[in-house]
């Protein structure tokens, strides 16, 4: 049987004829020390199969206790989101057969969540605030990784296996599921990109999790359904599995809005089924078919015992909750003051951290926002790098400003410095030092180079001691050029007047 | 000189203690009991000689340097198979697990070892304890050593056998229906199901997890409080471990053998005796009523009518659970791998083909069952009802208990059956188990002591159940009771047993 | 006379990833009875108003401390593979995987 997708809708035509709807589910690994139901240490990028213990390899006898750590995490990212934390709630098995599933039964939870009934609003890039419904929030173990071996490449020649890593099986996850996400409309890629960008900073703020999305730390399944209308009933839904990047879920958004749209407008039925998302071209396929995929005979973990969260401990982790990212934004934008747009745009740069440490570093959010979103933009957009990636730190940035603000260097000079500070000469003063760039403070030779240039336009000095000013810029630049900028125009000014009389 | 293999446990420990023999003699005459007799009864899948007369020889070093040691120190002792042994085989009687050396022990053979018991070797069993005659082994069968053509009991047959047979003082069995106290019944031996909770999981090949629960086995019933006390109290590493300390047990066994039962209520289970029950099976318990009785125990009858519905739950929540404990023996990181006969070898047809053929046919039955009980639309009707049934057993309990100490019933319908007799017909096997379950599903203690011999000279069983954590009340009436029976009888009872 | 049928069987004994040979799904469609005969005992009791039991003993919030124990060395975990390679597990080709 083969059925031919027809050809995508554009995504513009498709969103005036179709209402999206998503569904988004994260996983993040919680930053633990050691997994869910064993000691066993978990690390990035260590050596196969040397963290396990014979829990997380699901050996014979072996018996899983619950991390503390992690419910608390959990209850945590729970209250973040705005739930209610269950009194009471199990673990349970969730039953299939896959070699990176050592007991091949994954402990989840199913019909008894640890947190549930939240809501978190998104801002858009324009301001738009779009409120996401959260249905549940749940405690689960991830599984190991297998690696492909492909035919000839292999030890044993000609055939097809894999290699299995199981230092990821067993570390805890929290999987974060939205009810429907209505509403969107034609921004609904937008929504989802900026609910997964949301639950990033969060997890980050919490220091739940280091939340790095290429090391897979924070992963998304993406459902998407269209309807004719708002009010129609919802259509049938696919999900995209592990859209592992903040502009994914925003492609694979599009791209299955188009696809759907062009099913839908050929009279055909969208197929309920998972998909697979590729980055090279922003497409999804579709995955492979399980008889069995639905049928995983959940029941509860007999192994382990209820998880009863006191209220008190509940009120506890509240009450040492941080300041979140959105109340954050609030905040800093009252305290710095900036326009609307200007607060946006700093937000959308991803300078906020940056601008907030050079303020602590001695800046004035003014000057900060100015390098950060003036020169500092324009070079990482040279470089095509983030702002944080930049070689250079808010402190040098503050250091920088001080220069400035103390008269030893001018804006122009300040420019310099930052080239000598990225290429890795050393800190602001170091690179003034080392370059000579210090505006020229001694009054001799900044007098000789006055002289010269009130000796070669005497018709200026002549308006200016007739009581117009309004032409001495032309000798305080003569004089700036002749001292290649070094010198600091203010002073100069002073000079000539003086000069003058 | 005595035969060291007659003695039970705590004399065994007396004369070691004593220094009138040393842990190499008397773990060599075990293990010389067993070269001679378990080419008959087939107690034993794996003899751990040499590493069992080394741990003798650390003790008896260690005991001459003048080191305070533990009660049992020196005293052998057998596993059953499902108990995983740090390099030592542990098939839990399974083709499936063939040459598996476990990497880790269980908590409660690292407290046996730390205590310095040397461990004789593993025993056989029904395949993954699923059975009540060991004829479910894919090793083999274990025969009765009253009478070798009959069953010894299951799933603990190898480990009831070699204790009756004196081929161990003690062992150590695992209850998930009856396990220890059926086997106890049918070889007349001591068999202990602590309160669930009370003996660590952790290296227990599981079967059912809300069910199964580990225990001594031993011809006295001061040897199994001993044993008890070893291997139980809390471990942080099974999350079902009940946290309080073990109640005093030995202490228990020491007082009822003085005989005196003044004041305490004993109640006869309606549901538990009568129809299925051999009579002479029924005249002994009765016999031992009145031994209670004489003793001050105030004898009463008490209704659990939930009991009648035991069964049927038990054959709904131990599948299921099974089914899913059973899923991780499929080839991909232990045990047995078998490929297809023919078509592609994916990770997919390889985990089909080396369960198909590692298991055998009960445990296919059951993980077929368990898969069905669990399966999409059936989780309410099936699972779901037994564990209400469960809450009903517990409340049944709970009122008998208001009203009594104890509760007693025959341990089993019948005395051993021939092998082979109910091999194709489960729902008579699973009969078996009919008065062991209702305890496993409610959590309480129970323990088995042997009453006599049924009419057919084969011996029979008396259960005892007390609350939960109260599990040293089984070891005062049951140490009771044996002195009452081993006073009208003269002797303990195994010496009736026919010699191998 | 068996209520389940022979195909629903090889349904459930796929399910559980065991290979059944012919004979074998024979027997069992009838063995399986004892199922539907538990199920229909157990029904009469067990009403909606009577709560489930999962655990025989009361217990919750059984926690670990999140300190790390050292891990099983890799010898030890590969000690008992069928197969293995460059200290992983070697299992045969998943489909599905690319």
């Amino acid at each position: 049987m083969s059925i031919t997708t027809p050809a995508l809708v554009a995504y513009d035509d498709a969103v005036r004829r179709y209402d999206p709807v998503i569904g988004i589910e994260v996983h993040v690994e919680l930053g633990t020390r050691t997994k869910m139901f064993c000691a066993a240490e978990q690390s990035f990028g260590a050596e196969p199969n040397t963290q396990t213990t014979p829990v997380s390899l699901g050996l014979p006898g072996a018996l899983p206790v619950v991390n503390g750590t992690a419910v608390e995490y959990a209850i945590r990212i729970g209250l973040a989101l705005n739930c209610q934390i269950a009194e009471s709630c199990r673990f349970a098995r969730k039953n299939y057969f896959y070699p990176d599933v050592p007991k091949n039964f994954q402990t989840s939870q199913y019909d008894e969540p640890i947190a549930f009934d939240g809501w978190l609003d998104v801002e858009l890039e324009d301001g738009t605030v779009h409120r996401v419904e959260i249905e549940r929030a749940h405690m689960e173990e991830d599984a190991g990784k297998n690696t492909h071996v492909g035919g000839s490449a292999g030890r044993i020649h000609g055939a097809e296996y894999s290699l299995v890593d199981y230092n990821r099986a067993g570390v805890p996850l929290v999987e974060i599921v939205t009810r429907p996400i209505t509403g969107a409309g034609e921004r609904a890629p937008e929504v989802a990109r900026a609910y997964v960008q949301a639950l990033r900073d969060i997890f980050r703020v919490l220091d739940v999790s280091e939340a790095r999305m290429e090391r897979g730390n924070v992963r998304a399944d993406v459902n998407l359904s269209l309807r004719a209308t708002p009010e129609s009933p919802l259509g049938t839904r696919t999900e995209t599995k592990n859209v592992n990047s903040f502009r994914s879920v925003e492609r694979a958004v599009r791209y299955e809005v188009s696809r759907q749209a062009a099913i839908l407008d050929a009279g055909e039925t969208v197929i309920q089924e998972t998909r697979h998302f590729h980055e090279e071209d922003g497409s999804t396929s579709p995955g492979r078919v399980k008889s069995d995929a639905e049928d995983y005979r959940y029941f509860p973990e007999p192994d382990l015992v209820p998880v009863a969260p006191s209220r008190e401990w509940v009120e506890e982790i509240r009450a040492t909750l941080p300041e979140l990212p959105q109340a954050r934004r609030r905040r800093l934008h009252d305290e710095w003051g900036f326009a609307d747009a200007e607060m946006r745009d700093v937000v959308n740069a991803g300078a906020l951290d940056l601008i907030e440490a050079t303020v602590a570093a001695g800046a004035t959010p003014a000057a900060a926002r100015k390098w950060w979103m003036g020169e500092l933009a324009r070079r990482a957009k040279q470089e095509e790098a983030e702002l944080a990636d930049l070689a250079i730190t808010p402190a040098q940035i503050g250091e920088l400003q001080q220069l400035v603000d103390s008269g030893r260097i001018n804006d122009k000079i300040a420019r310099q410095v930052l080239d000598g500070v990225l290429a890795g000469e050393g800190g602001p003063e170091e690179v003034v030092v080392a370059r000579g760039l210090e505006v020229v403070s001694d009054d001799g030779p900044l007098l000789e180079a006055i002289d010269a240039a009130l000796a070669a336009q005497p018709d200026i000095v002549e308006k200016v001691r007739g009581g117009n000013q309004g032409p001495v810029g032309a000798i305080i630049g003569a004089v700036m050029k002749a001292t290649k900028g070094q010198a600091d125009a203010k002073r100069v000014r002073e000079l000539v007047l003086e000069r003058i009389g | 000189m005595t035969d060291l293999t007659r003695l039970s446990a705590a004399e065994l420990a007396a004369t070691l203690a004593a220094g009138e023999a040393s842990s190499v003699e008397a773990t060599r005459a075990h293990l010389d009991r067993i070269a001679a007799v378990d080419g008959d009864v087939h107690a034993f899948l794996h003899v751990n000689d040499e590493d069992a007369l080394a741990t003798a020889a650390d003790v008896d070093a260690r005991r001459a340097a003048g080191e305070e040691l533990h009660p049992l120190a020196g005293v052998p002792i057998a596993v059953k198979d499902v108990v995983v042994t740090q390099g030592m085989p542990s098939t839990a009687g399974s083709k499936i697990l063939e040459g598996w050396i476990p990497p880790y022990d269980a908590t409660l053979v690292e407290r046996i070892r730390a205590a310095g018991l040397p461990i004789l070797g593993k025993t056989n069993m029904d395949e993954f304890a699923m059975g009540s005659s060991t004829e479910h082994s894919a090793y083999g069968n274990t025969h009765n050593p009253w009478d070798l053509d009959r069953i010894p009991g299951g799933s603990g047959g190898g480990s009831a056998a070699a204790v009756a047979a004196f081929e161990a003082p003690l062992a150590i069995g695992t209850d998930t229906g009856g396990s220890i106290r059926q086997p106890g019944a049918v070889t007349g031996t001591v068999g202990v199901k602590p309160t669930y909770g009370g003996v660590s999981r952790y290296g227990l090949i599981a079967m059912a997890s809300s069910l199964d629960q580990a225990g001594p086995v031993t011809r006295t019933v001061l040897d199994s409080a001993l044993l008890h006390e070893l291997i139980g109290g809390h471990d942080p590493r099974d999350s079902t471990s009940i946290p309080e300390p073990l109640p005093p047990l030995v202490e228990a066994a020491r007082q009822g053998a003085l005989g005196d039962l003044s004041g305490l209520r004993v109640g006869v289970v309606t549901q538990l005796q009568g129809e299925g029950y051999q009579p002479g099976v029924l005249a002994r318990f009765h016999e031992s009523l009145e031994l209670l009785t004489k003793a001050g125990a105030e004898v009463v009858e008490v209704s659990c009518p939930s009991f009648d519905y035991a069964l049927a739950a038990y054959y709904l929540i131990m599948p299921a659970e099974a089914s899913s404990n059973l899923a991780k023996f499929d080839g991909m990181r232990f045990g047995l791998r078998v490929e297809p006969t023919d078509g592609p070898v994916t990770a997919e047809r390889v985990m089909a083909a080396t369960r198909g053929a590692g298991f055998g046919d009960e445990v296919k039955r059951r993980v077929v069952l368990g898969t069905y009980a669990l399966s999409a639309g059936y989780y309410d009707a099936y699972y779901g009802s037994a564990q209400k049934v469960r809450t009903l057993i517990q409340r049944d309990f709970a009122a008998a208990f208001a009203k009594t100490d104890v509760l007693v019933s025959p341990t089993a319908p019948t005395t051993a059956f021939p092998l082979g007799e109910k091999l194709d017909d489960p729902l008579a096997m699973y009969l078996n188990d009919v008065a062991t379950i209702p305890a496993n599903l409610a959590g309480v203690p129970g323990i088995s002591v042997p009453n006599g011999l049924s009419d057919d000279g084969l011996p029979v069983g008396f259960q005892i159940l007390a609350p939960a954590k109260a599990d040293d009340r089984l070891y005062r009436v049951g140490a009771a009771l044996e002195s009452a029976l081993e006073s009208t009888w003269g002797a303990p009872l195994l010496s009736r047993a026919p010699e191998l | 006379m068996s209520t389940i049928s022979r195909d629903e069987v090889a349904r459930v004994a796929a399910l559980a990833r065991i290979d059944l040979r012919d004979d074998e799904v024979d027997r069992l469609a009838g063995e399986l009875d004892v199922i539907v005969d538990s199920i229909a005992r157990v029904r009469e009791v067990a009403t909606p108003d009577v709560p489930a039991t999962s655990h025989p003993l009361p217990l919750t919030n059984v926690f670990r401390e999140d300190v790390p124990a050292p891990a099983l060395p890799v010898a030890d975990v590969l000690a008992g593979a069928p197969d293995a390679q460059d200290g992983r597990f070697a299992v045969p080709q998943i489909l599905g995987e690319e």
